[in-house]
């Protein structure tokens, strides 16, 4: 018995319903409003129940079913004064699509903001899933406690698998306090290989950063900027601001941003990628080394560049058609934004070892063995 | 504790699998000697015992690959075991089987400051890999509190949390990479050291795998810098309700403490009469760690106290010194060692929704007078990992099953307020039989996929996790 089913007959009966619908057809794609969906699939459009939740602020946990809006969530969460640590991007606007964001996207893509570097990913505040697999059977693994090693981790598996294993119906998510203060060190000017060196000794400091992006000069002439934050009661942010300061005197003078909401603008739109909306550029998300990120950079030769999580996670702009794992010997790269055509050629996901890949398509097999759901979109 | 019978026909071909194993490994790394096996018969889950038919300690992934081939090809299963420190007989062996143990894989590979992650064999102990990067002002976040002897394989295998995961996470969340063997002993890297994955999350499915689908030899894990410092403050309450409820306060106003630690009276009393830390005399007290630089310390545990005060606590004792914090973790360190004065004892590890602890409290009391034993409860209350320590006789006749009796209603009770088995000690056979209670059928079918595709022959730690019953037909394809 899912945990929202268990209270919620409505809940309780449109999941059976879908769990017959499944059963008895033939090609799927899992998606609420195709708001996060980077890879291409053709099937008939499989929505998860939406509007069900249980919220325990006390325990900082909530249960929601997947087809419920993010931003819905977030107001729900937001008068507790708590939030989805993770920071969910926004990705209509990269995307140029509309619609609404929902938690089984957000979930399915293992969406996850600047915020990441400091306290985990999507996957990493995911405590239970329900979901419908390949068979129309109705799943359920984890549950709505923050520790559980109660059998195999299929949560973490959900999480990311971008709807090829099934239907997510219901998550379970740890919720966190909304901080009280931010403040976020501005260093202007700085190359991008001195911004990831001043980056990396930031996030090596016991000062807690929650974020490190760097920004390349404008065309308007704003000058690059290397942006680092901090987050907690205003007392405790104020006092590392300043020691965060004096430990990177050496990457030159830098300013503080105290304003909440100019310092919520400038990570909101590191989070959605905005300064690559208006454009008609390929658009890749890489995940490296932090120190690799320059030279990788040197050699891709982007129209422009990212770089969040202290570098480790690089979002380019590229000519259409680039191949930007083409230049690359470790991590990997997901091409978010590029014509069907391009990702049919480069594929939109980056290719695994054959071992990894063998044991991937192995799983696939046993969740979905017709195909039913994303035919074909990962492997 | 049922286990399947043994394979006779693997039984009988020891000698072969010795001399094969031995031209592998050499002679040091084969142990055949019934005597000698003896000492790999059980893990910190003494209740049960067997003696394995062989064990080995290789020294390379490569040697790892090679065990695996030979047990393959013979149809051997394989048990693998990191310290041999599982409360749940993670590491138990059969008697048809070849434990292999990772003791002797110990090299730090790689130390990786500004990318902050640390390479290593997974024979090394937890708390040698904060020893490799503490004196650089780094640690490795997961701490259980077996971390002086424990091996980060075992660790991976358990997802091992510890008392400081409500900030830090469990091992899952500080795990970015791993080279691991698979049951056939081929050899697969999955992860790296960037952040996440492109395609399925397999480092996910494998971190708490028990052993079920390979043997995880390397690891890359993120370290973290040190905090400036921590201090803790004790808080005395005159019901478990009342501690309960606030621990709730606490959490819903913005704190993320590193620690909340929750003793129960029975846990006290032992306590004070075996280390004599001073606790005050009371039905329930919380010891909350908090990290930062002083000032923060300061502000943090003033905040707290503000809202403790509010739930009239008997006693408020805010460490102002490292002594003084040294005092404070001093009865809680020694929970386990005080309640095992009283007896043998069964430490169970339930994990419940924080806000039914005052309600789980009760009916563990109750439950406790209905058997007639004792059980005191230590646990990480900020995220609701109980661990009730139920005492028994071990020498007396029909303790140990009356014993198994309590536990197993104890963590049905977790399991029906919302909670679950086992937070983070593991399945292993000790809650494999209970599996049922948590999921269905179907879910189970869903877990055990997972291993068909991984290990198809379930070779590796066999009759564990998924109960007997629901994996007969799987294992009998060995």
């Amino acid at each position: 018995m899912s945990i929202l089913a268990a209270s919620h007959e409505t809940f309780a009966q449109h999941q059976k319903q879908l769990a017959d619908q499944v059963r008895v057809g033939d090609a799927f794609v899992p998606r609420g409003h195709q708001a996060s969906q980077i890879g291409l699939a053709t099937g008939q459009d499989l929505k998860a129940p939406e509007g069900v939740w249980n919220f325990d602020a006390g325990a900082l946990t909530l249960t929601v079913s997947a087809g419920t809006s993010l931003e819905a969530i977030e107001q729900v969460l937001a008068q507790e004064r708590q939030c989805l640590a993770f920071e969910p991007p926004r990705m209509q606007g990269l995307l140029n699509r509309g619609g609404v964001q929902t938690i089984g996207g957000m979930v399915a893509t293992n969406a996850s903001g600047p915020r990441r570097v400091a306290v985990g990913a999507c996957r990493d505040f995911c405590l239970g899933v329900g979901f419908i697999d390949g068979q129309g059977r109705m799943i359920k693994n984890g549950g709505r406690v923050m520790k559980n090693v109660t059998g195999l981790d299929l949560v973490k598996l959900m999480a990311g698998a971008h709807g090829t294993l099934g239907l997510i119906t219901e998550v379970s998510l740890k919720t966190q306090p909304i901080q009280e203060a931010t403040a976020t060190l501005i260093f202007e000017g700085l190359s991008d290989a001195d911004a990831v060196t001043a980056m990396s000794a930031a996030l090596g400091t016991p000062y807690s950063v929650t974020g490190a992006a760097h920004l390349r000069a404008d065309k308007d002439g704003t000058p690059a900027r290397t942006v680092i934050r901090l987050e907690g009661f205003e007392r405790s942010v104020r006092y590392r601001a300043a020691a965060l300061q004096n430990a990177l005197a050496g990457f030159g003078d830098s300013e503080v941003m105290w304003d909440a909401d100019d310092t919520a603008i400038l990570w909101a739109s590191i989070r959605d990628v905005t300064r690559f909306h208006q454009s008609m550029d390929d658009v890749w998300r890489v995940s490296v080394k932090p120190s690799d990120a320059p030279s990788l950079v040197a050699a891709v030769q982007p129209e422009d560049v990212i770089y969040d999580w202290g570098g480790g996670r690089l979002w380019l702009r590229v000519k259409p058609d680039t191949d930007v794992r083409a230049h690359m010997n470790a991590g990997h790269a997901t091409l978010v934004r590029a014509s069907d055509a391009t990702k049919l050629r480069l594929g939109v996901f980056h290719p695994e070892n054959a071992l990894v890949a063998k044991i991937s398509a192995g799983l696939r097999a046993k969740f979905d063995p017709m195909q039913k759901f994303n035919r074909g979109m990962m492997g | 504790m049922q286990m399947p019978a043994p394979n006779d026909q693997v039984v009988s071909r020891k000698p072969e699998l010795v001399t094969k194993l031995r031209t592998a490994l050499g002679s040091e790394g084969v142990i055949d000697a019934p005597e000698e096996v003896k000492a790999y018969e059980c893990d910190a889950l003494a209740a049960y015992r067997c003696p394995p038919l062989v064990a080995v300690l290789p020294k390379s992934t490569e040697e790892v690959a090679q065990v695996l081939r030979i047990c393959h090809d013979m149809g051997v299963p394989v048990v693998p075991r990191g310290a041999g420190t599982s409360l749940a007989g993670g590491a138990l062996p059969t008697a048809d089987c070849v434990i292999l143990g990772v003791a002797r894989m110990r090299d730090v590979i790689d130390v990786d400051y500004p990318n902050r992650v640390i390479k290593v064999q997974t024979g090394i102990t937890n708390l040698a890999v904060t020893g490799e990067v503490e004196s650089d002002g780094f640690f490795y976040a997961p701490d259980p509190s077996s971390q002086l002897a424990c091996a980060i394989a075992g660790n991976i295998a358990m997802n091992s949390g510890g008392a400081h995961c409500l900030k830090y996470g469990v091992t899952t969340n500080n795990l970015l990479g791993v080279k691991m063997v698979l049951a056939d002993g081929e050899i697969v890297d999955i992860g790296g050291d960037h952040m996440d994955a492109s395609g399925l999350d397999l480092l996910g499915l494998i971190c708490g795998s028990e052993g079920q689908l390979g043997i995880v030899t390397e690891a890359t894990l993120r370290i973290l810098p040190k905090p400036e410092g921590a201090r803790p403050v004790l808080i005395g309450f005159d019901s478990n309700e009342v501690a309960g409820t606030c621990v709730s306060d606490i959490i819903k106003s913005g704190l993320i403490p590193v620690a909340i630690e929750f003793m129960d009276r029975p846990c006290i009393r032992a306590t004070e009469d075996f280390a004599k830390a001073g606790y005050p005399d009371c039905e329930a007290l919380l010891i909350i760690e908090v990290e930062g630089s002083d000032a923060e310390i300061d502000d943090q545990l003033a905040r707290i106290v503000a809202i403790a005060k509010q739930h009239n606590p008997v006693e408020i004792r805010e460490s102002t010194s490292p002594e003084e914090s040294a005092r404070i973790w001093l009865g809680r360190k020694s929970a386990f060692g005080a309640m095992g004065q009283l007896g043998d004892y069964m430490c169970l590890d339930g994990t419940i929704p924080v806000g039914e602890l005052p309600y789980v409290l009760k009916r563990i009391g109750e439950l406790s007078k209905d058997y007639g034993l004792g059980v005191g409860n230590v646990f990480h209350a900020g995220d609701g990992n109980m661990h009730p320590l139920i005492l028994y006789n071990a020498n007396k006749a029909g303790d140990l099953e009356k014993c198994e009796a309590l536990g197993a209603d104890i963590l049905r009770l977790c399991v029906d307020v919302g909670g679950c088995l086992t937070g983070e000690h593991g399945v292993g056979i000790e809650k494999r039989d209970l599996m049922t209670h948590q999921y269905t059928p179907e879910d189970l079918d869903a877990q055990m996929n997972v291993k068909d595709v991984f290990d198809p022959k379930w070779m590796l730690n066999p009759a564990k996790v998924f109960p007997l019953a629901a994996s007969t037909t799987r294992r009998g394809q060995l």
